[in-house]
């Protein structure tokens, strides 16, 4: 009996029912605080279908031993092109939407096949190079938000005519296209945003399957053991680009659905930061640096986004005063350096 | 110190969730005794092992139960680095080596002679200047007492096996504090001349007082040595024995529970051969450590063909070179045509297969199940056990029939593991070398290379080894190229015998020829030639 209890426990892992049950606390604790519990409910799952596919297109870089994509912004990036060309060109509804993510799929090929190159250089040291790589794209990119050609009034400082705006509205474009196909209300204050769910456990599905394939076992295989894999034919290097390019395209996809559900494009410095939280979301969903499962995604994203959800609405009601901000970050780089921390255990 | 031991390990047991892997064992060692722990693969001397030397997988498994009296008090190591501070040494079964440091760094690692500078003395101790000088020279004195050729420069990851068995060797042999130095099989990748050293090593160590820990498959190495025989079967002990009073024979029958035959060998009927399958004519290979310089040979069809040598001779290189593994220049023509070198690929496209010495490196997936390392070669070059959708595009991995596949393999070659669905870096080591051939086999080959395919395999499973071998030559006519360290293993399953010398073959010689003539070959003494 024991043995089983101890068996399920280290299966579901100790920092993850530690979060799970802090959550379902939290949840309890709502309502003495005045927190409505059904907006709260509300507001993980609209979260959750922002940010799941931002968190999936880690996993094939992970899988290839490229390690956690800390270079995410280099296929956000792609992902922003593809939408403000897309409003550029005027398209709207799901037309809209798709030439987005056409658009940004072509950048992130491009943009992931250098970027491969690139850490296929530097093995061993791939997420260090890869945040130089994030930061420093993010910085060129905001000279160039200044400089491209773009045209529409919705887009361009309002005086002087040239250079983007830092927000971008896509309200009037393709705002919550997804959010809102064939969306389920459930009484005033729950909307299921079953498009957006869809879409993601579409791309899950697509995931899933590459790794079920000829392909993706060959990618797995190399990030297990890349000599082994070279000695069965495999052309590692090609292998691992190939692994950067569907990350970097995923990112860029992911992106777009975030936009159509926030309802802003947000250029210059806002990329920034986004690789920290979907890679937070992966390792407390029981991924590490090295091993993953699609369930880690779901997970994690869930349990991370509820988190940062709750905790603020609660504990801001408790001590009346806002600190929202702060437990983001003290979450989320919390978890980057405690997964970090382990991995130096695991050695071979 | 109770009764006079130095190390009291008492009902030791331990499970793996619900693998039962110890059971209620006792080891008692004196100071300056070798014992000797022999069974059968996976019978649990590596988990014994590792649990006297407080290492992090037993702890991370749920720990252990029953108590250990180390040097006159109670120990529970929480940690490797514990267990070296009470002096217990250990070289482990598979290497625990830095890559991409040289011999000299990880011989030295955590014992670094520091010269004192001002910085240190401002900062203190970590900042003290490495004195290179002194650490060399400490190294070079460990590996003179191994007499081997050993360059202390070179990276760990560019070492031939021997080599990097050697440096852990040397590692563990220059440590002052030391008490008791667990040697977990040092010897298994070794030629009989380089494992004798060893062995010399190991007695001059037991002489000055440090008690020893020995597991080999190697019973003659047991019976030459040990003061005492403890004999492990499936976790529990079978049997304390002195070498004076028994035989390899009764030692191996005690590892297995039952009574063994004689082995037969050497007596092979003398085959004769006609077609040619693989011509090799002035191969160069530049595998470091193992560099072969300008062979040619001949290998007949249906022919099981030794290559023999001592370590860094580059009898290793051969198989690897053709295989593409290392850069390599010359012409080897197969079946007549010639074959394309440095694209391993290739060279599985065409029908060849290896089972490569470094298991642990190239050879296995370790983080995957076992299914994956049988079948992910075939699958990948062979495009078997895939499912073609909408026309080709998309190539299904058809895990179904991978595990049966697996299944077939697990019980040919009696391979010990929970099922198939394990992850191979559970295994024994002597059941990883299993998987190792049961994925060659798996891709039904024409000429199959094996270098080292005994490594770390008991005597039982030896024999299931070689006869499997001896079986797919004769049943399906595959043809082998088998590289050994062990001289007896190739006299008893090869047709004809190369010693590769200096990178270059020093002569051929039937398996019956006197071992005597071997000897001389393997250093490069003799101009015998085939037939003599
Ligand atoms: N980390 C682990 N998790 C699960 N099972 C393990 C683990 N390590 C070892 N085992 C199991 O414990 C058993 C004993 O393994 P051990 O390595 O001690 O064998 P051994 O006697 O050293 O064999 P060999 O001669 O092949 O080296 C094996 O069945 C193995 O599968
Ligand atoms: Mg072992």
């Amino acid at each position: 009996m024991k043995k089983k209890i101890r068996g399920i426990i280290s299966s579901i892992g100790v920092p993850r029912l530690l979060i799970g049950l802090f959550l379902i606390a939290l949840f309890v604790i709502a309502p003495f605080v005045d927190v409505r519990v059904d907006t709260s409910i509300n507001d993980v799952i609209a979260r959750f279908g922002m940010n799941a596919v931002l968190v999936l297109s880690l996993v094939p870089m992970i899988k290839s031993g490229c390690g956690l994509n800390f270079g995410l912004q280099l296929g956000v990036i792609a992902g922003l092109i593809g939408a403000v060309t897309s409003l550029e060109l005027k398209l709207t509804g799901f037309a809209g939407f798709f030439a987005a993510i056409g658009i940004a799929i072509f950048f992130a090929i491009i943009f992931g096949w250098l970027y491969g190159l690139l850490l296929n250089r530097v093995k061993g040291d791939e997420m260090v190079v890869a945040t130089y790589v994030g930061f420093s794209s993010v910085s060129f990119m905001s000279i160039m938000w200044l400089i491209l050609p773009y045209k529409s009034p919705d887009m361009v400082w309002a005086y002087g005519g040239s250079g983007l705006r830092t927000t971008i509205s896509t309200e009037g474009y393709w705002f919550h296209v997804l959010n809102d196909f064939l969306k389920i209300e459930l009484g005033t204050h729950i909307t299921i945003p079953t498009g957006t769910l869809l879409f993601f456990g579409l791309l899950t599905f697509i995931i899933w399957a590459f790794f079920r394939t000829k392909s993706g076992t060959a990618m797995e295989a190399v990030g297990s053991n890349p000599e082994y894999a070279r000695s069965c034919g495999i052309n590692v290097d090609r292998v691992r680009i190939v692994s950067v390019i569907m990350s970097t395209i995923f990112a860029a996809i992911g992106i777009i659905v975030y936009e159509q559900s926030f309802g802003f494009i947000q250029l210059y410095n806002a990329p920034l930061l986004m690789s920290f939280p979907a890679i937070a979301a992966l390792l407390l969903g029981g991924a590490s640096v090295t091993k993953v499962k699609i369930w880690n995604v779901v997970v994690g994203t869930l349990l991370f986004q509820g988190i940062l959800t709750m905790t603020p609405s609660v504990i801001n009601n408790i001590i009346k005063s806002d600190m929202s901000e702060t437990i983001r970050i003290i979450i989320s780089n919390g978890m980057i350096i405690y997964a970090l921390t382990r991995r130096m255990k695991v050695r071979s | 110190m109770s009764e006079g031991y130095l190390l009291k390990m008492e009902s030791i047991s331990k499970d793996f969730y619900e693998n039962q892997v110890l059971q209620d064992v006792n080891l008692n060692v004196k100071a300056g005794e070798i014992v000797g722990l022999v069974g059968e693969n996976g019978a649990g001397k590596s988990t014994l092992m590792n649990i006297l030397f407080g290492e992090e997988t037993i702890h991370e498994t749920g720990g252990y139960r029953g108590t250990i009296m180390f040097d006159g008090k109670e120990r529970n190591f929480s940690t490797s680095f514990d267990a070296l501070e009470a002096g217990i040494g250990m070289v482990h079964q598979e290497f625990v080596l830095i890559p991409g440091f040289t011999a000299v760094e990880n011989i030295m690692l955590n014992r670094e002679i520091t010269k004192d500078n001002f910085v240190a003395e401002v900062f203190g101790d970590r900042m003290n200047t490495l004195d290179w000088e002194a650490m060399r020279k400490r190294t070079n004195k460990a590996i003179e007492t191994l007499e081997i050729n050993l360059n202390p420069n070179m990276l760990v990851k560019d070492m031939p096996v021997g080599h990097r068995q050697f440096t852990e060797i040397a590692r563990e042999i220059d440590r002052e504090s030391t008490k008791l130095l667990i040697l977990d099989e040092p010897t298994a990748v070794l030629a009989e001349s380089e494992a004798e050293i060893v062995l010399k090593v190991i007695k001059k160590l037991s002489q000055k007082g440090i008690a020893i820990l020995f597991i080999t498959h190697r019973l003659q190495e047991i019976l030459d040595i040990c003061d005492n025989i403890v004999v492990l079967r499936d976790g529990k002990i079978q049997k304390e024995l002195k070498p004076k009073e028994t035989s390899a024979k009764e030692i191996a029958e005690y590892m297995v529970g039952r009574e063994l035959s004689e082995q037969v060998s050497g007596d092979k009927k003398a085959r004769k051969f006609k077609e040619t399958v693989l011509k090799v004519e002035d191969l160069w290979v530049d595998m470091p450590g193992e560099q072969v310089n300008g062979v040619s040979f001949e290998v007949k069809k249906g022919e099981i063909f030794g290559i023999g040598g001592l370590t860094g001779q580059g009898k290793l290189g051969i198989a690897n070179g053709i295989m593409g593994l290392y850069p390599s220049e010359g012409t080897v023509l197969f079946n007549g045509k010639e074959l394309e070198l440095n694209n391993p690929k290739n060279a599985l496209k065409n029908g060849l297969a290896f089972v490569s010495e470094d298991r642990r490196g190239l050879g296995l997936l370790l983080d995957q199940p076992l299914s994956w390392n049988v079948a992910f070669t075939v699958m990948q070059v062979k495009e078997q056990f895939i499912q073609k959708h909408l026309g080709g595009l998309i190539k299904w991995r058809d895990d179904r029939a991978i595990a049966e596949l697996t299944r077939e393999y697990i019980d040919k070659l009696d391979i010990k593991c929970v099922s198939e669905k394990q992850f191979v870096r559970e295994l024994s080591g002597g059941n990883q070398q299993k998987v190792c051939l049961a994925k060659a086999f798996a891709q039904n080959p024409e000429l199959l290379f094996v270098s080292e395919p005994t490594r770390g395999i008991d005597v039982g499973a030896k024999r299931l080894v070689l006869d499997t071998l001896r079986q797919y030559n004769e049943e399906y006519g595959v043809t082998i190229v088998i590289s050994s360290s062990e001289l007896e293993e190739l006299r008893a399953i090869s047709d004809r015998i190369a010693i590769v010398n200096e990178g270059q073959i020093a002569g051929i010689l039937p398996p019956s020829a006197k071992p005597a003539n071997f000897g001389l070959l393997m250093l490069g003494k003799s101009e015998l030639e085939e037939g003599a």
